[in-house]
């Protein structure tokens, strides 16, 4: 299993797609490393700077709904793992993303838009964000406070995770 | 129990369900381009599992970039030729064969009713078209089912949308699709198939089925579905015309798959065309889309027609026929792309290529390139593009671009006035 939880990125808007998350101009690259300087290129939001220091030091991003819309493109995941971004918390994904995030044994946990209002309310507080995949709980920790939420992942997407991914899982399945 | 198109084909599909609520399917097809593949295959390799499940069932094309615009999208086109080659897998689409793949694979009758579909390409719910189920699907997806020829789906619930009316001069399917968008937003159908339904779809070809079908992803959606019918039958009989013994037989067959009266819909949408009118976006959302009267006079730069959603033979069809005997304003430039090497041989023999040329746009080979901002008609900042393709992201042409999303008739007005015009104000000229 990869490692899960760190610093967070805020992502404040809806319907993040994946040509905002990796351009489709990068696609040519066959390697996963080579992606790397692109992530969020081309995600214009306000405040938001794709070469800010805090874009590195992100292990978890926390952001609205229906996050990884549009291509199926799965050099999205791929830009934030080599990135050391292994979750992404939203409260609501397109399916395509989402599928391509457990395949790659990383997280893509849906939680209320009320419990993403309360992560938002961290931003500017040096944000952490803790996993106990085990238990399916996540825990908020900022110079404001901590607080501990319930989580819940498909039991298949917790079994690719536990594998290391889809074609793990399949291989020795199938 | 009644059932959707959809669960039947899950259910005849069902190779194990690991868990509650996830489905692992057999696949009928598994598609290939240059852009998603490789890595899949180089992974394959350096696993020491370079195999594939079925060389029949794997079909592949080398579509997004073609020809090569540089060594990178050479060695793609290289790893696809070269793993299709070792495999012995018969069906690939090189260079002078090739086409944009949700064109090109339909026109090869590879698309069937019941079918199950998978490509890491998320415009595959366009094959929906045939009643078959057809999902975009990531690398990973697509490399196990390379490897396996399963794949894992929640099992979908399906919004149905009846589609009813008299279809007014100068509104086509694109029309009907991006209202359907805006009024189920960019995550309506997140996890649903869209089904579609009604006289305008019982009435449209497989070509408007499939402009449909295209953009159930800009939804949100899994796979867009139409019944098979007497039409599916028509363009498919080339290639069943010997498992059947006619076309009431092969009718009776595709009819099986219908979803029953009385299946369980998540959600039912009616939608009236009779007073319709051309639709077209203004933001750079799929679901941000207005009617043509509050569009009408933007200025734009470039024209494309062509791609996945708009690139076959009736759409050429129908920009010819405003653009004969017209010139494309000065102001713009027109590129049109047809889809495949089938249809821009039908386009010269009915002598739309040369209505396109004389007016004053670029043809090119069929490609994807210009749609994703890839390769032959790529945007410079700040220009804008009216665009029969299927995504209006920023910088989905180019960075710092724009995009119109809107149909063949109305790109060819556009593409007359310089301006986002409308085709309900235009004489179309017999071809």
């Amino acid at each position: 299993m990869k490692t899960y939880g760190g610093k967070v990125l805020f992502l404040d808007r809806s319907d993040i797609n994946t040509d905002e998350i990796i351009p489709a101009k990068y696609l040519t690259e066959i390697s996963k490393e080579a992606l790397k300087p692109h992530m969020l290129e081309d995600f214009k939001f306000e405040g938001f700077n794709p070469q800010d220091q805090s874009l590195s030091e992100a292990k978890v991003i926390v952001t609205r709904s229906n996050f990884g819309c549009g291509s199926s493109r799965e050099h999205a995941p791929w830009v934030f793992e080599v990135n050391d971004i292994n979750v992404v918390i939203a409260s609501s994904f397109a399916r395509i993303f989402r599928q391509n995030m457990f395949n790659c044994g990383m997280l893509a946990i849906e939680l209320s838009e009320k419990a993403i209002d309360e992560l938002f309310a961290h931003r500017g507080a040096d944000a952490l964000i803790s996993i106990d995949f085990d238990n399916d709980k996540l825990t908020m920790t900022s110079s404001r406070s901590s607080k501990t939420f319930d989580y819940q992942i498909a039991e298949f997407d917790k079994a690719l995770v536990k594998a290391g991914g889809w074609v793990e899982f399949a291989d020795l399945k199938y | 129990m009644t059932m959707t198109l959809a669960e039947k084909i899950f259910m005849s599909h069902l190779k194990d369900e690991p868990f509650p609520g996830t489905k692992v399917l057999n696949i009928d097809a598994v598609l290939c381009h240059e852009i998603t593949t490789p890595v899949a295959i180089n992974d394959l390799v350096a696993r020491g599992k370079d195999r594939v499940f079925d060389p029949e069932k794997i079909k592949v094309v080398i579509d997004h970039v073609s020809p090569a615009k540089d060594t990178k999208t050479a060695i793609q086109g290289k790893i696809m030729r070269d793993w299709a080659r070792r495999h012995n897998i018969r069906d690939f689409f090189d260079i002078g064969r090739n086409g944009v793949c949700h064109a090109i694979f339909p026109e090869k009758g590879y698309i069937r009713p019941g079918y199950t579909v998978i490509m890491g390409d998320s415009h595959t719910c366009t094959h929906g078209a045939f009643g078959a189920f057809a999902a975009g699907v990531g690398t990973t997806d697509l490399e196990v089912g390379i490897l396996k020829g399963v794949c894992s789906f929640r099992a979908p619930e399906t919004i149905r949308v009846n589609i009813n009316g008299k279809l007014p001069d100068g509104v086509y399917a694109k029309d009907i699709i991006l209202k359907v968008i805006k009024t189920l937003t960019v995550k309506g159908a997140t996890d649903c198939v869209i089904e579609f339904r009604g006289d305008v779809v019982k009435g449209m070809s497989m070509e408007s089925r499939m402009t449909l079908c295209n953009m159930a992803i800009e939804a949100g959606g899994t796979s867009g579905i139409c019944m098979p019918d007497e039409t599916t039958v028509g363009y498919l009989w080339p290639f069943i015309s010997s498992d059947y013994k006619d076309k009431s037989a092969a009718l009776a067959d595709f009819k099986k798959w219908w979803s029953d009266e009385g299946c369980k819909y998540v959600k039912v949408l009616d939608i009236d065309v009779s007073t319709m009118q051309p639709q077209v976006t203004y933001g750079y959302k799929p679901d941000e889309v207005k009617d043509i009267s509050e569009m009408e006079g933007t200025p734009v730069d470039q024209i494309y027609i062509g791609s996945c959603t708009n690139g076959r033979i009736e759409d050429l069809r129908v920009a010819a026929a405003y653009l004969k005997g017209r010139r494309i304003s000065p102001l713009v430039r027109g590129v049109v792309s047809p889809a495949t090497p089938r249809i821009f041989r039908q386009a010269d023999e009915e002598g739309l290529i040369k209505i396109f040329m004389d007016s004053g746009f670029c043809v090119t080979n069929p490609t994807c390139g210009a749609c994703l901002g890839m390769s032959n008609g790529v945007l410079a900042p700040g220009e804008v593009c009216a665009s029969t393709t299927n995504r209006n992201f920023t910088g989905r042409m180019g960075k710092g671009g724009m995009v119109h999303l809107l149909s063949p008739a109305v790109a060819a007005v556009t593409a007359i006035v310089g301006k986002i015009a409308d085709p309900r104000k235009f004489k179309k000229e017999t071809i």
